[in-house]
């Protein structure tokens, strides 16, 4: 009854072994103020099942998990675990039910080590010895090595999630929940992981999976249970439908092509890096090291790479938050910008969009067309000797308004009333029409729902088929692929050398992000920390 | 059944204005109890604090006299706020205001010194008291030093440095011993508004104080710097805005403007240095400031409310032997029903039915 033994003959829902439901949710709904987070879901989670939980972002996958795990509690409805209702204190409960969570952002602590961070985890009274010694044995049994006198900072993303994924097994849950555990790793480490999920479901346990990546999906779950809106669209064996009919599901429409114009003419070097080297600003961060990239206008370049490389840091002295003591190092237009200020790097015709959309790219309590000032001040004649032009900077709210579908419940509301995909179309809005020469972007659909996603990277395609000059940093390789011209990964804050998009694979690109190097020789002095 | 804050998905701008009238009414509810308590009838206990102030020509241009140096300070002291600059030695910019400008007024008595010397004095108490209240603001943005304890300790420096001028070197020689300064010559006096009257030069002043401020922060790209800096620092430095730079600033114009009060109160009301030239207006400021929702216009009439307090105080004391000390237990009172108000902005009260006592029930 071993993992290698599961025929791949389609399951058909009811085929189930166990003959009840490890785990079935009935009508539950979580209401929040007016709004309906879930709206009376049905769940049925079997034994050795890897069910999969699809959906966009705010469909109410992370509500839904959230209740079953005992951290909020259900306004409506009902939990049976092994066929009993039960009503969840907190989580502590749930791990002592055997439901053990794994959650997309890690709880750890930096300057402890994997034991010490796994023993604050637990609520058991092992000692600390036999506990570590358990860690050995949990972590050789299921193939995930880890050193346990290491400390954390120390570790990469893919180790730190080893962490949590122990100390959940550590506790022999009965049913694992995992929060988008691929959204941090190479697609590498990401096979390997299948492998100990597989596993684990041969162990008789049951996995709920949350993840918006299809392909994976129909490669590892039984049965995948959709929600839009926060309603359940479906329950359906995923191996039997295609990408493109889950899509359907989860956004409830076709999803828009992004079309790239035919043929774009690369003309002048808009951005040019060369040798940027720069000490980390906080105590654990990424050193900037030897940085050098040209980016002609015209051309999308693509950095990808597992999060916390670099890419933070290289945004940074990209946008002028950061200064470089040589000016050289950074060229915009032809022209030194290493030591000038964000602002008068716009002047020179740049424009940014960093990650965070609030309190990074807007400031989330003040209006959109305060927020339109925020970047717009330097060269958008919304200023004339020091006063502010009120009916300029309402027009630019305006045009990003119209141009890129903003939703929004009136002309000028507070940035955080904006839904997550409204608010990065209007951040993105704002800066393109802004018609810049040169527009450095990270992250530029992160939690951001398709159709929004699919108006950005169009507008993203569209400003270089007008001859700007667009860097996109991305931890989505299929959304590099789809609209970069050039891909180099970034790794423990070095760039690699950038490969044409045709020819970037995933494979070569993995390799890249967990550290290898294509050309052997520079790949041993890498590891910088 | 229990009652829950929600956070509202954005700033209600009519509870915004609300607010402090809630505030208002649930200090008034309180000094209701707190007079019943204290034996006095509470009916006329608030007409002496709130009402008989307003119906005589004297006290009202007592109230605007008040009011001056908390509103200027209190202005100073939003800007700085709002940056999340937390100046709370408003009250050492002040008295170090006062000292700079009565240096002059000392050093030309009894000369024929013409009309220049009360503009210098304004002038010379602005610049000092600005270099008083850069000390902390480049501590912090030099070696993060917490300016609220630094800004704050240079209050009793700045109070014992106003003690020993008037006890030793600036002691009027006719003055029977008394710690404090002979009276200024009219020619460093901030002139009266009306003859006779109470009213003086500052309170014009302090008006145009405000208006300035209120033009700073709603039209100008400096004042949305100060206002985006302190709302939200990483995304002001994304904007381009120098965190730094407006600290140093905020702290400056709070600190001139502090000064600029403390001469006009010595010039003006007062009519020489002496110790106690402030009941704590550098303090009280604070609470105007909030109480104003950091706003000028708010300000101007928190400032008037204030003062008004200060006088009813007077008055409930001379009528009805009310402790002045209740003044200050009422105006504390009221700074902590604005901050509880102000909750309201970003929430809002909801009663909740949670469903677990209901599951309990078959659990």
């Amino acid at each position: 009854m071993q993992a290698h033994q599961r025929t791949l003959d389609p399951m058909s829902n009811g085929q189930h072994s166990g003959d009840s439901p490890l785990l079935r949710t009935i009508g539950l709904t979580k209401r929040y103020g007016g709004f309906l987070a879930n709206d009376s879901i049905d769940v049925d989670i079997w034994p050795r099942e890897i069910h999969a939980l699809l959906g966009e972002n705010g469909a109410g996958k992370s509500t839904l998990v959230k209740a079953i795990y005992g951290l909020i509690q259900p306004s409506a409805g009902e939990i049976r675990w092994q066929g009993q209702r039960i009503v969840l204190s907190g989580p502590s409960e749930a791990r002592s039910l055997g439901i053990g969570m794994v959650f997309q952002h890690f709880s750890l602590f930096d300057n402890l080590t994997v034991a010490e961070n796994v023993a604050l985890g637990l609520d058991g009274k092992e000692s600390f010895k036999d506990m570590s010694a358990r860690l050995e044995q949990v972590s050789k049994t299921y193939g995930l090595p880890l050193d346990p006198h290491r400390e954390v900072w120390q570790l990469s993303v893919g180790e730190r999630q080893r962490i949590e994924i122990v100390r959940a097994l550590m506790q022999d849950p009965k049913f694992l929940i995992l929060d988008e555990p691929t959204a941090v790793l190479t697609p590498q480490e990401a096979d390997q992981l299948f492998i100990v999920l597989e596993r684990l479901k041969a162990e008789g346990r049951a996995i709920l999976y949350i993840s918006h990546k299809l392909e994976e999906v129909k490669r590892l779950c039984d049965t995948a249970t959709i929600l839009r809106g926060g309603r359940k669209v479906e329950t359906c064996n995923p191996r039997l439908e295609t990408a493109a009919s889950l899509a359907r599901m989860m956004v409830g429409g076709e999803i828009k092509e992004v079309k790239a114009a035919s043929r774009r003419k690369t003309t002048v070097p808009r951005l040019v890096v060369d040798d940027l080297s720069l000490a980390p600003a906080e105590a654990h961060g990424v050193r900037l090291e030897h940085i050098s990239f040209e980016l002609k206008g015209g051309e999308i370049f693509g950095i990808a790479g597992v999060a916390g490389n670099g890419q933070d840091e290289l945004f940074a002295a990209l946008s002028g938050e950061r200064l470089s003591k040589d000016p050289g190092t950074v060229l915009i237009e032809g022209i030194a910008a290493g030591h000038l200020s964000i602002t008068q790097r716009r002047k020179l015709g740049a424009a940014f969009v960093p990650e965070e959309r609030l309190g990074h790219g807007t400031a989330p309590r003040m209006k959109l067309s305060e927020n339109a000032l925020l970047t717009g001040h330097a060269a958008s004649g919304m200023v004339h000797h020091g006063f502010i032009h009120t009916a300029a900077t309402l027009k630019a709210v305006d045009r990003a308004t119209e141009a890129f579908d903003v939703r929004k419940a009136k002309r000028d509301p507070e940035a955080a009333s904006l839904s997550g995909g409204n608010l990065q179309k209007f951040i993105v809005g704002r800066e393109i029409l802004r018609a810049p020469a040169v527009l450095v972007v990270s992250q530029p659909t992160w939690g951001v729902d398709a159709g929004a996603a699919a108006v950005i990277r169009q507008a993203l395609l569209d400003l270089a088929t007008a001859g700007a000059a667009v860097l996109v940093t991305s931890q989505d390789l299929d959304e590099l692929a789809e609209i970069a011209d050039r891909i180099a990964v970034m790794f423990h804050g070095r760039l690699s050398a950038p490969l044409a998009t045709s020819g970037a694979t995933r494979e070569k690109l993995g390799l890249l992000m967990g550290g290898s190097s294509l050309e052997p020789k520079e790949a041993a002095h890498a590891v910088g920390a | 059944m229990q009652l829950a804050l929600e956070k509202r998905a954005e700033r209600s701008g009519t509870i915004a204005l609300v607010s402090p009238l809630i505030a208002v009414g649930l200090t008034t509810a309180t000094m209701i109890i707190l007079f019943t308590i204290l034996g006095k009838n509470p009916l006329l206990a608030l007409h002496a604090y709130f009402i008989a102030p307003l119906t005589d020509g004297y006290s009202l241009q007592e109230i605007a006299v008040k009011a001056t140096p908390l509103v200027m300070i209190a202005i100073g002291l939003s800007l700085c706020y709002l940056a999340n600059a937390w100046n709370i030695g408003a009250e050492g910019q002040f008295l170090i205001g006062a000292v700079a400008g009565s240096w002059i007024a000392v050093k030309t008595q009894g000369t024929d010194a013409g009309a220049w010397v009360l503009p210098a004095m304004l002038v010379l108490a602005a610049v000092a008291g600005a270099l008083y209240a850069l000390i902390p603001a480049i501590c912090k943005v030099k070696f993060g030093a917490s300016e609220i304890l630094t800004s704050l300790m240079l209050v009793y420096v700045a109070d014992l440095f106003l003690d020993y001028l008037v006890r030793g070197p600036w002691r009027d020689p006719q003055g029977f011993n008394f710690p404090t300064t002979a009276e200024f010559d009219p020619v460093a006096t901030v002139p009266l508004l009306i003859e006779g009257g109470r009213l003086h030069l500052g309170s014009v002043i302090a008006l145009l104080v405000v208006a300035a401020a209120a033009i700073l922060l709603g039209r100008t790209i400096r004042g949305f710097g100060i206002r985006v800096v302190g709302a939200a620092p990483r995304a002001a430095r994304f904007g381009g805005f120098k965190a730094n730079q407006l600290i140093i600033l905020t702290f400056a114009v709070s600190g001139a403007l502090a000064g600029l009060a403390g001469i006009i109160e010595v010039a003006g009301p007062v009519g020489h240095l002496q110790p106690g030239i402030s009941p704590g207006y550098g303090f009280t400021a604070i609470m105007v400031a909030f109480l104003g929702r950091l706003n000028p216009l708010g300000i101007l009439v928190a400032g008037l409310f204030l003062a008004l307090t200060f006088i009813g105080g007077e008055q409930a004391q001379i009528a009805m032997k009310i402790p002045l000390d209740v003044t200050k237990v009422f105006q504390g009172i009221l700074l902590f029903y604005v901050l509880a108000c102000d909750s309201l902005i970003l929430y809002r009260f909801k009663l909740v039915f949670p469903s677990r006592q209901v599951a309990r029930g078959d659990g």
